[in-house]
């Protein structure tokens, strides 16, 4: 029995050693601020290009919406009953009607250009240097190294094991977090067991279904270091509200450690389960 | 019995059926136009209750309001927190927008607008009406009855099949859907038939005033929409009950297919609900500049593309869920297509105001805050057309911003502008001025304060269909819900005003708008008469509307 007790609390103090290793306080480069008005800080290239782009929408939105203000507020000047009491007759101008549908599509084809090369950009990565799979469960994730054979699931915190004196926020945190490396091509693969979750990261411009039955993918690369939360974003049932993501992005060399570790953890497990069996059977 | 009643109305041609039977056995467009509306106001009250309820409980982090209702309705909080959004999203979709826009306005104006005396089946137009009340019901039984429908309004599967919601409250909401879409499907065949067929004479399609063409097109994608959304929800509702696996992986079904068959239908309905709101603003553009409509064939062909394409942009709702880049790139391309005739319209609309001689009367003011309001709407939907961009605002609060931009300050707005116009010609009395007035300010104030902070949430990452959330979007979120406060109180003020009128308002007169009101139904009497003309009236000479030139 003893045995037995002392294989369970081994294997727990593990666990908890490998995931208070990366407990310590990190820096959030991309959490928002208050009254934020615009995208997060992007931690990766293609948030980046999506913050460009943005921006360069929002050009092109507030010129358009302007302008239609402008003419709206023209025409309440100069045109009210009393500025202009005789009504005119005029009803086509084929000149005008042109031009205004040709503005729009050159407007829309330079929007376009942008939008495709950033849409294609994104999609997929030739030679990922990793590969994870987040998989949605009500309500939880659970994340795997399928090249490592390594999975964990990670659980939400509820509001009375925050500690906002640390740092840490209401509804996200977890108690194990994701560990990825920064400056590498992760391919992300996506799925789910019950019903329609979505993982993203908005800090890294990731943002995909989990649907079950089918697998999904995408890719990212952290340029930044640091912990980045998200938020479950597809109406998943009742506890929607209640599955942060949490990654920590580290340096290469520390997330090799972390998954020598991991695999070091692996590796006794077979082993202990061989022990286990035999104790059973004593 | 029925005989009697036959005869009594082939006796006498002006005799109105009084009582109740003019109510449930109404034939006559007015009537079943003025019991659309109504619905419709019944349903905007519990759907703008439900809205409020979801704003309070958002003014601040944490759960305040919905613990207490989730036990007073014996249901989760949370859970009552999602029936809540998705009952809001039914409720104004199908029980105020269509019912106000389409069997309200276009039962009374359609008929009177071409010269008609009737709908071509006045019978079936009483059961299309008298099919909502019973699928307005099944809604709020799909939100009462076990844990409540909590699905979203997409009632997207898994989560709406038997391992999401495995008691009865999903089955009341499909129910409820299939009456709604049949009322619509019978809606839809009337209209069609009448515009098609019961034109006065001399007036031809290229004649039919704007609002007849925006009904039309709106009918048509009715049509070919509804019966899609019906064969869905069908499926779904033998997954749920008799073991077929349409949507379900684990039995070789797809839960996409769900998702393509729903915005077949869904994206259809979304031009549904602001195709009529289009035909509306034109008629108050032009009344109240005293133009006639700029451009009225691009105007009336813009509505028809804006149909057609309508029909094929439908997964710009499904960037995220794992489709081939190839498909996403097309569907950009034909969303952002949608752009062009809608600027047309846009920009026709303040064409037709230019050199006008405009008077800001109520209907005009809330007709040009349409068109503001659905330029701000309409560019952050050319922001969201874009498959890349979308992922960073899929599912967010920029998407509610977005689209209540264009459905709440856009169709709800074109419903306020089309009531405050017709107030005279359905009720005979005259709204006092300053009051519409208020009302559009202090709403156009509050709808603003309510959404536009949506967009900053949604950036900043906040994602939608969310009881709670992080503290760091607490700052905005009292904002909008300041809106939300302000909105209400406009309303408010704005039912009581309607109801002091309607029973001591003063009489009005057939035209209270001058010589740019040019359809037939200004030269009726005010309120319109139960029969609507004594003659039939005659194009071919001309609009018999139209006022001699000064």
């Amino acid at each position: 029995m003893t045995r037995i007790s002392a294989f369970f609390t081994g294997w727990v103090l593990t666990l908890v050693s490998a995931s208070s290793a990366w407990a310590q306080e990190m820096p959030t480069p991309s959490f928002p601020v208050p009254w934020q008005l615009n995208l997060q800080t992007p931690a990766s290239p293609v948030a980046e290009r999506l913050v460009e782009f943005h921006n360069f929408l929002l050009v092109i939105c507030t010129v358009i919406s302007v302008i239609v203000l402008a003419l709206l507020i023209w025409c309440a000047i100069r045109y009210n009953a009393k500025a202009n009491p005789v009504p005119s007759k005029n009803t086509h101008n084929t000149l005008l009607e042109i031009v205004w549908t040709a503005i729009p599509v050159i407007v829309l084809v330079i929007i376009a250009v942008p939008s495709y090369r950033l849409l294609y950009y994104m999609d997929r990565v030739e030679d990922p240097g990793l590969t994870i799979k987040v998989i949605g469960n009500q309500w939880y994730w659970t994340y795997e190294f399928p090249d490592d054979d390594i999975s964990f699931d990670s659980l939400p915190l509820p509001d009375d094991e925050i500690d906002i004196a640390a740092g840490q926020h209401r509804l996200l945190e977890v108690d194990t977090p994701l560990i990825l490396p920064t400056d590498t091509d992760i391919r992300i693969l996506f799925t789910a067991t019950d019903v329609l979750h979505a993982w993203t990261i908005p800090a890294f411009g990731v943002k995909l279904d989990n649907v079950p039955g089918r697998t999904n993918e995408t890719w990212t690369r952290i340029t930044i270091p640091g912990k980045y939360y998200g938020q479950c974003s597809e109406l998943c049932g009742i506890d929607h509200s209640y599955m942060p993501i949490v990654v920590h992005a580290v340096s290469p060399e520390e997330f090799e450690a972390w998954r020598a570790d991991q695999l070091a953890a692996n590796d006794n497990t077979p082993d202990d389960a061989n022990r286990l069996a035999a104790l059973i059977q004593e | 019995m029925s005989t009697t009643a036959t005869h009594a109305h082939d006796d006498d041609h002006n005799h109105a059926p009084k009582g109740i039977s003019r109510w449930l056995n109404s034939t006559n467009h007015k009537d079943i136009g003025t019991m659309y509306l109504v619905f419709s106001v019944v349903a905007a009250l519990v759907g703008g209750g439900l809205s409020l309820l979801i704003r309070i409980e958002l003014g601040e982090p944490g759960i305040q309001v919905f613990d207490v209702i989730g036990e007073m309705m014996g249901s989760e909080a949370k859970q009552f927190y999602n029936v809540t959004v998705t009952a809001h999203a039914l409720l104004m979709v199908f029980f105020v927008v269509m019912p106000a826009l389409i069997g309200g306005f276009g039962n009374w104006f359609v008929p009177m607008m071409i010269g008609a005396p009737d709908m071509a089946f006045p019978r079936m137009n009483n059961i299309s009406f008298w099919l909502m009340p019973p699928a307005l019901i099944l809604l709020i039984l799909s939100g009462v009855m076990g844990q409540g429908a909590g699905t979203g309004w997409t009632l997207y599967p898994p989560l709406s099949g038997l391992a999401g919601q495995p008691d009865m409250s999903v089955d009341f909401a499909i129910l409820s859907l299939h009456l709604a879409g049949a009322s619509s499907i019978l809606g839809a065949t009337n209209f069609i038939t009448t515009i098609l067929n019961m034109r006065a004479p001399g007036m031809t399609m290229h004649k039919a005033p704007l609002f007849v063409w925006a009904t039309l097109i709106t009918a048509v994608l009715l049509l070919l929409a509804m019966p899609v959304l019906a064969g869905a929800l069908t499926m779904l509702l033998t997954d749920r009950n008799f073991g077929t696996a349409f949507f379900d992986p684990r039995g070789g079904g797809d839960p996409l297919l769900w998702q393509h068959l729903f915005w077949f239908f869904g994206h259809p309905e979304v031009y549904i609900m602001i195709l009529p709101a289009f035909g509306i603003v034109s008629h108050i553009v032009s009344t109240f500049s005293r133009k006639p409509v700029f451009g009225y064939l691009g105007m009336a062909y813009a509505m028809a593309s804006i149909g057609i394409v309508g029909f094929v942009v439908w997964a710009h709702h499904m960037y995220t869920v794992g489709m081939g880049v190839n498909y996403r790139a097309y569907f950009v391309a034909v969303t952002m297509a949608i752009a062009v005739p809608t600027g047309i319209k846009i920009f026709s609309w303040i064409a037709t105001m230019w050199g006008g001689s405009i008077s800001f009367k109520t209907p005009m003011m809330w007709a040009i805050g349409f068109i503001f309001l659905f330029t701000v709407g309409g560019v952050t939907g050319v922001v969201l057309a874009n498959a890349g961009m979308d992922i960073a605002m899929h599912d967010t609060y920029y998407v509610v911003a977005h689209f209540h931009y264009v459905l709440s300050l856009g169709a709800i707005f074109a419903i306020f502008a089309g009531f405050y116009y017709w107030f005279d010609k359905m009720t005979g009395k005259v709204y006092p001025e300053w009051a519409g007035q208020l009302h559009f300010w202090t709403t156009f104030i509050g709808v603003n304060v309510l959404f536009f902070p949506q967009h900053f949430l949604g950036l900043a990452g906040m994602p939608r269909r969310y009881i709670d959330y992080p503290d760091i979007f607490a700052e905005w979120n009292m904002v909008s819900t300041w809106g939300a406060y302000l909105t209400m109180t406009s309303t408010v003020f704005f039912l009581i005003v309607t109801l002091i009128v309607m029973i001591a308002g003063r009489k009005s007169v057939a035209n209270p708008w001058g010589d740019g009101a040019t359809t037939l139904e200004w030269t009726v009497a005010s309120p319109a008469p139960f029969h609507t003309f004594e003659d039939t009236p005659d194009f071919t000479g001309g609009n018999p509307a139209a006022h001699p030139a000064e």
